[in-house]
């Protein structure tokens, strides 16, 4: 059985007349494997927000089956982790703070998530910065916190929202490494959104096309790039013939 | 660079302070606009003048007045800010709550807290009690509603992001909607204290009989007017100093902003 399991979903935003009514996905159908990476690759506008809020639980598609585990998702809750655009960072609490957010809600007790939560700090680099506010550090840095935050979640799945969209190509770079680095080591199930035809080449091991208006599934391909991949792979043949289909599938 | 701005800015005051000084020497004037020295006269008597018999209201009060006035704003304020802040949280997350209170909220508002004087009076009788209710509901006012606005204003993502954490309904107004309406919440109790002076000052000119306003109208009576002047220039001192302890817990609670517009 597939970690994520979605068929013939449909999400539709109903206006008051058919026109201002949006379809915004039409007849979904994918499945996630456990500990896959898989990329969501399509154009603004095309509904891969929406498809990712539909399975953190954030709303509720309007039909169709969606399936994580085998349990249909009615709400957003810490096993799906999500890690958004823009971070989405408590501004008034510290690093260390918002990393524990989610355990201190849950009202578990210090000694059971605190070392987890210095050990994923420390993944990501941050330790030296857990008394700094959101405020403080730069993008990549607090898109390092929000990593972190749904580490210490335990979260089986990671839903990420073209998390390194709004970073410099330098510490995009530096941060699709960590992405990397962290999933080797730990092999969630991450569905990563992105409109970057390189990123989603260069992380997952699938790419599912998305085309807009209705959002839809146009085509999916598996990245045959051997891992771990070093960033020297984004210049190789595989890597540029494969770029080479995407690009032509999008083009059509 | 700063003191030549403070420099600038003491030129109109000195200017209009001359201004008066001239103008209240002036025969014409006399028992209507007494000079700035005269005030200052009057005033330091109405602080240290010793009150003798008791037979002359402006020896030796000042004090006690100030803090009769400030102890009503205190009450009926803070009593304000304990019920609109929860209040304004609610009704601003919650739609039942919303639509149970916010009509009534906003159909009574536009009733000016003057307007409530005689029906306070009505209810409470000349007592403390009648002043407070009309700082309260100036006060209640202007903090629901900024209260509301923030709590409405809570940024989509960082809900989702606790929701997503494993927050509940309750732990998501105890730990994020009432931290991100923080600020709108303060600029409530600015502008809610500022509306409890103007309050307290109004009711005690008609519903008690001690107080900042009390004096002030009372001087007017009796043709004392270095003491209207005075109480005038009182009413603004406590008002400002007032609204510079909110301004300074402020600071404090909101540090996060405050490196945030850095």
């Amino acid at each position: 059985m597939s970690h994520i399991q979605i068929s013939a979903l449909d999400m539709i935003y109903p206006g008051k007349t058919a026109a201002q009514t949006v379809q915004a996905l039409k007849g979904i159908d994918l499945q996630i494997e456990a500990g896959e990476f898989v990329a969501l690759l399509g154009p603004s506008g095309c509904g891969k927000s929406t498809l990712l809020n539909l399975i953190a639980g954030f709303e509720q598609p309007s039909a169709g089956a969606l399936l994580v585990n085998g349990e249909p998702i009615s709400r957003p809750g810490p096993e799906r982790g999500v890690v958004f655009q823009e971070a989405a960072l408590m501004p008034w609490l510290n690093v260390w703070d918002n990393v524990v957010f989610g355990p201190r809600v849950q009202g578990m007790k210090p000694a059971d998530y605190e070392p987890r939560a210095e050990e994923m700090l420390r993944l990501v680099g941050l330790s030296e910065f857990r008394n700094h506010l959101p405020v403080q550090l730069s993008g990549g840095m607090r898109q390092r916190v929000g990593i972190a935050r749904v580490l210490t979640l335990g979260s089986k799945v990671l839903l990420m929202d073209e998390p390194f969209g709004a970073l410099d190509a330098q510490t995009r770079l530096t941060m699709q490494e960590l992405l990397l680095k962290v999933w080797q080591q730990l092999k969630p199930t991450i569905l990563f959104i992105t409109h970057d035809i390189d990123e989603a080449l260069f992380l997952a091991d699938k790419v599912h096309v998305m085309s807009a208006r209705p959002g839809r599934i146009q085509q999916q391909f598996s990245v045959p790039l051997a891992r771990p991949r070093a960033i020297e792979v984004t210049t190789s043949d595989s890597f540029n013939a494969m770029k080479r289909e995407i690009l032509h599938c999008i083009r059509h | 660079m700063l003191a030549r701005r403070l420099g600038l800015g003491v030129v109109l005051p000195l200017l209009i302070l001359l201004i008066w000084q001239w103008g209240g020497s002036q025969p014409d004037m006399a028992g209507v606009l007494p000079t700035p020295l005269a005030v200052l006269h009057a005033w330091e008597r109405w602080m240290f003048g010793s009150a003798g018999m008791g037979l002359n209201p402006y020896l030796g009060t000042w004090f006690s007045n100030v803090e009769y006035s400030a102890m009503r704003v205190g009450q009926g304020f803070v009593l304000a800010a304990l019920i609109a802040v929860p209040l304004g949280l609610l009704i601003g997350w919650s739609r039942i709550m919303s639509s149970l209170f916010d009509p009534m909220i906003q159909g009574l508002r536009p009733i000016p807290i003057t307007a409530w004087l005689p029906f306070s009076i009505a209810l409470f009788g000349i007592r403390d009690l009648g002043s407070i209710f009309l700082i309260f509901l100036g006060g209640f006012y202007a903090i629901v509603v900024n209260t509301t606005q923030g709590a409405r204003d809570v940024d989509r993502n960082l809900v989702r992001a606790a929701l997503m954490m494993g927050a509940s309904r309750l732990q998501l107004l105890w730990r994020v909607v009432l931290p991100a309406a923080m600020p709108s919440i303060f600029t409530g109790l600015r502008i809610g204290l500022g509306i409890a002076w103007t309050a307290v000052i109004v009711s005690e000119m008609v519903a008690v009989k001690s107080g900042l306003g009390y004096v002030l109208w009372d001087a007017y009576y009796v043709g004392r007017m270095d003491i209207v002047i005075a109480d005038m220039v009182s009413i603004g001192l406590m008002g400002y100093l007032s609204d510079r302890i909110i301004v300074l817990v402020e600071q404090r609670v909101l540090n996060w902003r405050r490196l945030q517009s850095h």
